[in-house]
């Protein structure tokens, strides 16, 4: 079955069309459509890329915003700010955040990222928007499916938005809602109906990602178009592939340790409570284990971590590649450790519970599996610097972005390996040091890698460019500001300062980082105002940028530069063209570029 | 376009593709909640529940319609339209009275006390694992009723298999992975 065929099928089996497709596949593909079926409820994979990407750009306001106010209050522990009290009303009497509620703060942060800003706004936006395009496919494997994955993510955003209004305040259990904070109403406000809104907007999530992630494989590896064989497919896609396999076999068991953990909620039952009193009573649960749910959040939640970035680092191979003029460095090298990175996801989830009183012998065996990781790890970085290396490097904004997302990545990976060993972790779990390397290796990366494909693929996106001007002053502002929150909080996490803690004032050991508080807070409120700038930018230069005029602005070799400059559903007019190379053809035999649609030369050397 | 579809006439259909990475997505939901099991059944206060007989009612009931499916399919591929819309339906009925005799089973425990409050057990999983299996059940129940009212409405006849193929592939997967679950408790219970 052809793409095509595909597409009509499914239009015609959704029932929910009733766009009629000119099927010859020569015709234009330029139909009246509704307003809703065009922009709201659209099967189109460009539009619901935007759908994803506009949404992610909601959330992340939200989640940094979050973060911006209790980094206010975390700086100057003293003061009270009348801003806190308008935004958060009696969670802030007085302008000063309650204990409870910067529990509640975190967790949302913390959920709202991970999952909606850099779950679904990264890989939902750039593998709907790239995977048809760059593979050579009309739309998905199933349009209808990829709408709905947009559609659960939209009610899982409603339930989890809906629970910042409820009476007792949103889940408050950390984001990794562990029992048995998160298992009893009693012991905590956010553990009462936040708690439940938590899971139920988690279910809907985990749906929407595992329908996406469905289409993504199938997509893939049946949808290719002619001469389009694996290892021609452009790093991007490999990334996104591998991402949607780790989504698919992970999330599922997250579900099963939520549907567990509703039981013990509200049933009654003992999966993971066991001999424990709350106001003086004692529970009838007996035999039950917190550990067990957290192994099975683990399984999903290490894996989640790669899903955050293997997408970043596919879209960073891509546009190195591109803006240096050079070939990728080892390709297969590249694919190859991004296998390795997927199967090991899957094998060091234990290494978050090193201190939760896991057998050391296991702890070892995890110790082992995790450094493991640094091997691919290191051939990415090693062929990220060799790709550049002696380019002929064309300073774009996503370009920026992708080399800050190699420095990023470095800067935090290296710590990923003092954390991997159990026996530092015993000192370093639960500090700062933590916090700040989980947020410059896969929040500060993943944003990275996301803003370099926002910047790079704008143009395909909405036929104009962004500010370039502006992009510079986010790109060093960003850049900057990213390491001067994070960095010093090594230092924090090695003096012992644990995480989690609103207020240090009357712990005098650690009074010596009040400035330093103080330093990290002012620079973050300059990074989120320069976000918002790029929010700004985002929006007006999709009215008001500078318009494409040429199908392919970055010279690229890949197939969504052989598209009309605004594309329509089906993406190519007439036939969809035939691969004859691999997309990294850059500086070839005294070319600039060969694109892939270009048939070998006789004379032509060897990559 | 003839060269595309030439090329990708070899190919495992997209959503057949799709179905399958599906099924695994599903097997990693319940090897999730078995291993929960095999961890948590070492631990104090564990209870081991007899599995009610009626089980081995809905697990022949199932496989009957496994084979009634299967027979909808080919009859469906041999224009015996007729034929394929009784057996259709028999599966539809056989799959009804499989939730029914589950919901049977679980009475059957509860009344015998096991409950979902207090100290953890065998019982506890086998009411959330088999209901789970029973929703799968119940989610290709309402793919049946769709398959099958499109036989009475639109316009145009279709004779492409490729929804009942996969409709089929599905129910004979819930129907392993029941046997999977069935003999799972049995075996470690």
């Amino acid at each position: 079955m052809n793409n095509d065929q595909t597409i009509h099928v499914h239009e015609g089996a959704a029932g929910t069309h009733e766009v009629l497709h000119d099927g010859n596949g020569h015709g234009h593909h330029e139909h009246k459509q509704s307003f809703i079926s065009k922009y709201i409820f659209s099967q189109d994979h460009k539009t619901i890329a935007k759908q994803f990407l506009i949404t992610g750009i909601i959330w992340a306001i939200i989640g940094a915003l979050f973060s911006v106010l209790f980094r206010l209050q975390l700086g100057y522990p003293e003061e009270s700010f009348p801003i806190l009290e308008t935004f958060f009303g009696n969670w802030a009497k007085g302008g000063r955040i309650e204990p409870e509620f910067y529990y509640a703060l975190i967790t949302m942060h913390g959920t709202i990222l991970v999952f909606f800003v850099l779950t679904a706004g990264l890989s939902g936006t750039f593998a709907n928007l790239l995977i048809p395009f760059q593979v050579g496919a009309r739309d998905m494997a199933s349009p209808f499916m990829n709408m709905l994955s947009y559609w659960f993510f939209f009610a899982a955003g409603v339930v989890m938005m809906s629970s910042l209004f409820v009476q007792t305040g949103p889940a408050s259990g950390g984001w990794t809602m562990y029992p048995p904070l998160s298992a009893l109403g009693q012991a905590n406000l956010g553990s009462k109906l936040g708690t439940d809104l938590w899971i139920t907007a988690m279910a809907l999530f985990v749906i929407s990602s595992l329908l996406g992630g469905l289409n993504y494989i199938a997509t893939i590896l049946n949808m290719r178009t002619k001469g389009m064989s694996m290892t021609r497919l452009p790093l991007t896609i490999w990334g996104l592939f591998f991402t949607a396999i780790l989504g698919v076999l992970s999330f599922p068991v997250l579900l099963s340790g939520f549907i567990l953990l509703l039981f013990d909620r509200h049933l009654g039952t003992s999966f993971y409570l066991s001999d424990i009193y709350t106001a003086g009573q004692a529970l009838p649960n007996e035999g039950g284990s917190p550990i067990l749910y957290q192994h099975l959040f683990w399984f999903l939640g290490h894996p989640e971590v790669y899903i955050i970035i293997l997408p970043a680092m596919g879209m960073v191979s891509e546009i190195l590649s591109v803006n240096s003029r050079k070939p990728i460095f080892g390709y297969m090298a590249m694919v190859g450790s991004l296998f390795a990175i997927t199967i090991l996801a899957f094998l060091v989830w234990a290494h978050h519970m090193f201190v939760s009183g896991l057998n050391p012998f296991m702890g070892s065996v995890f110790v082992l599996l995790t450094l493991l990781i640094a091997i691919p790890s290191a051939i990415k970085v090693f062929n990220w610097i060799t790709t550049i290396w002696r380019g002929n490097v064309r300073f774009t904004p996503a370009m920026l972005y992708a080399i800050g997302f190699v420095s990023m990545f470095i800067s935090g990976g290296l710590t990923g390996i003092w954390l991997g060993n159990s026996t530092i972790d015993i000192h370093l779990h639960d500090t700062y040091f933590v916090v700040a390397h989980f947020h410059i290796v896969m929040g500060v990366s993943a944003f990275f890698g996301m803003f370099a494909g926002v910047y790079h693929w704008y143009p395909k996106m909405f036929g104009r460019y962004m500010n370039n001007t502006l992009g510079y002053i986010h790109f060093w502002v960003t850049l900057v500001g990213a390491y001067l929150i994070f960095w010093p909080m090594h230092y924090m996490g090695m003096a012992g300062v644990p995480r989690r803690y609103l207020d240090f004032t009357i712990w005098k050991s650690f009074n010596q980082f009040n400035d330093l508080n103080r330093m990290i807070t002012v620079v973050s409120i300059i990074v989120f105002a320069v976000n918002l700038m790029f929010v700004f930018n985002f929006f007006y230069s999709m009215f008001k940028g500078r318009k494409l005029r040429t199908q392919n602005p970055w010279n690229a070799n890949t197939l969504e530069w052989t598209t009309p400059i605004n594309p329509g559903h089906g993406n190519w007019e007439g036939e969809i063209p035939e691969v004859h190379r691999w997309p990294y053809d850059y500086g070839k035999d005294g070319r600039d570029f060969i694109p892939q649609t270009e048939p070998v030369g006789p004379n032509e050397s060897k990559h | 376009m003839v060269s595309v579809s030439t090329q990708q006439r070899n190919k495992v259909h997209p959503h057949k593709f799709a179905l399958w990475v599906a099924i695994g997505s599903i097997v990693m939901m319940f090897a999730g909640l078995t291993s929960a099991y095999i961890v948590k059944s070492g631990t104090a206060g564990w209870h081991e529940v007899k599995t009610p007989t009626v089980f081995w009612i809905s697990t022949a009931v199932l496989i009957a319609s496994s084979i009634t499916i299967q027979a909808a399919l080919r009859s469906f591929k041999q224009r015996a339209m007729a034929s394929f819309r009784t057996l259709f339906f028999i599966t539809l009925l056989l799959g009804i009275a499989f939730v029914v005799l589950q919901w049977i089973g679980f009475n059957w425990l509860w009344d015998r006390g096991v409950h979902f409050e207090g100290s953890s057990g065998a019982g506890q999983f086998l009411y959330i694992i088999f209901g789970l299996h029973a929703i799968h059940v119940l989610g290709g129940m309402v793919a049946l009723i769709v398959l099958f009212l499109r036989q009475y409405f639109g316009n145009t006849r279709n004779y492409n298999s490729t929804p009942i193929e996969i409709m089929s592939t599905y129910w004979h997967f819930v129907d392993v992975l029941w046997i999977y679950l069935l003999v799972f408790f049995i075996w470690i219970g």
